[in-house]
């Protein structure tokens, strides 16, 4: 049976909607991981590495939390919120596909969590470090 | 039996009370009151935690909380000030509206010491929040599955053990 055609009609206008990139939600500059390590690495002005990205991650700098209070290790698994226990998706990208392709969203949570866990601001070289080994950890 | 006894003013005196207390929305308690969700309060609270239904605290502690959100309760959970004024308004115009909220302040700004809540989970024993998939008052998940759509039904909570 032919289909009405107001059926075709809208049918051609969400395939033409969707290859405009109308019918995309997401954040309005998608990024991938590498350019937002890319631009770490360049604000830090020295290559990222990724073992000090693993070490800084597991590490308690002189507060309650380390990274991985909340965010587990490998962190390749899901991780769960040190104070109220709700799930967190896992952090690496391998797994989480969205994570770290929203640069205001990660900064965002650099600036919180960076706060609770070393009671400062991360520099550029430490993010760097982590996106670096997180982008090398495998599913 | 029941037409003639409803038929009594003494009865009638009664049941009106009871079926419009069984009717109303507010007395309904398992089931919090719907209000316009807020897709930046889901994004930005529901992270860490459940996406609390405002009419859970009254206005003034959501006030006191969404004004020290860099404080908030032991960790940094600050926002960019377009989103917090815009989370904050929201709260403001849904807040307090769960039963017996507004009587008496909650202590800490926190819904779990709230009085109603206390007394509703009187008979959950100390152990049971301490319990690894509990972990914490805030985890209204892991009794309630279905906390997320504001669904509370005593009949629907699951004690991880």
């Amino acid at each position: 049976m032919p289909l009405p055609p107001s059926i075709l009609f809208r049918s051609a206008s969400l395939s033409l909607a969707l290859c405009l990139g109308l019918g995309a939600a997401g954040p309005a500059r998608a990024a991938t991981p590498a350019d937002l390590l890319a631009g770490y690495t360049a604000q830090s002005g020295a290559p990222a590495a990724p073992e000090r990205g693993r070490a800084f991650f597991t590490a308690r700098h002189g507060k309650e939390w380390s990274c991985s209070s909340c965010h587990g290790t490998p962190p390749t698994q899901p991780g769960k919120h040190a104070a109220t226990g709700k799930p967190i998706a896992a952090l690496a990208p391998s797994v989480t596909a969205d994570r770290f392709t929203d640069a205001a969203k990660a900064e965002k949570w650099f600036r919180r969590n960076c706060n609770d866990v070393l009671g400062r601001e991360c520099s550029a070289a430490e993010k760097a470090d982590l996106l670096a080994w997180l982008l090398s950890l495998k599913p | 039996m029941t037409s003639r006894l409803s038929s009594t003013p003494v009865a009638r005196a009664l049941l009106l009370p009871l079926a419009l207390t069984l009717l109303s929305p507010t007395v309904r308690a398992d089931r919090m009151p719907t209000v316009t969700p807020l897709p930046a309060y889901q994004q930005e609270c529901a992270s860490c935690h459940l996406a609390f239904a405002p009419g859970f605290l009254p206005a003034a502690s959501w006030q006191r909380l969404m004004g020290q959100l860099d404080k908030h309760f032991g960790t940094d959970a600050s926002l960019d000030a377009a989103t917090q004024t815009s989370i904050a308004g929201w709260l403001q115009s849904h807040a307090g509206t769960y039963k017996r909220v507004t009587d008496t302040p909650a202590p800490q700004d926190r819904i779990t010491l709230s009085p109603w809540f206390v007394r509703k989970h009187r008979e959950v024993a100390a152990e049971v929040w301490k319990r690894p998939a509990v972990k914490s008052a805030a985890n209204c998940s892991a009794c309630h599955p279905q906390a997320e759509q504001g669904d509370f039904n005593e009949h629907r909570i699951r004690i991880p053990r």
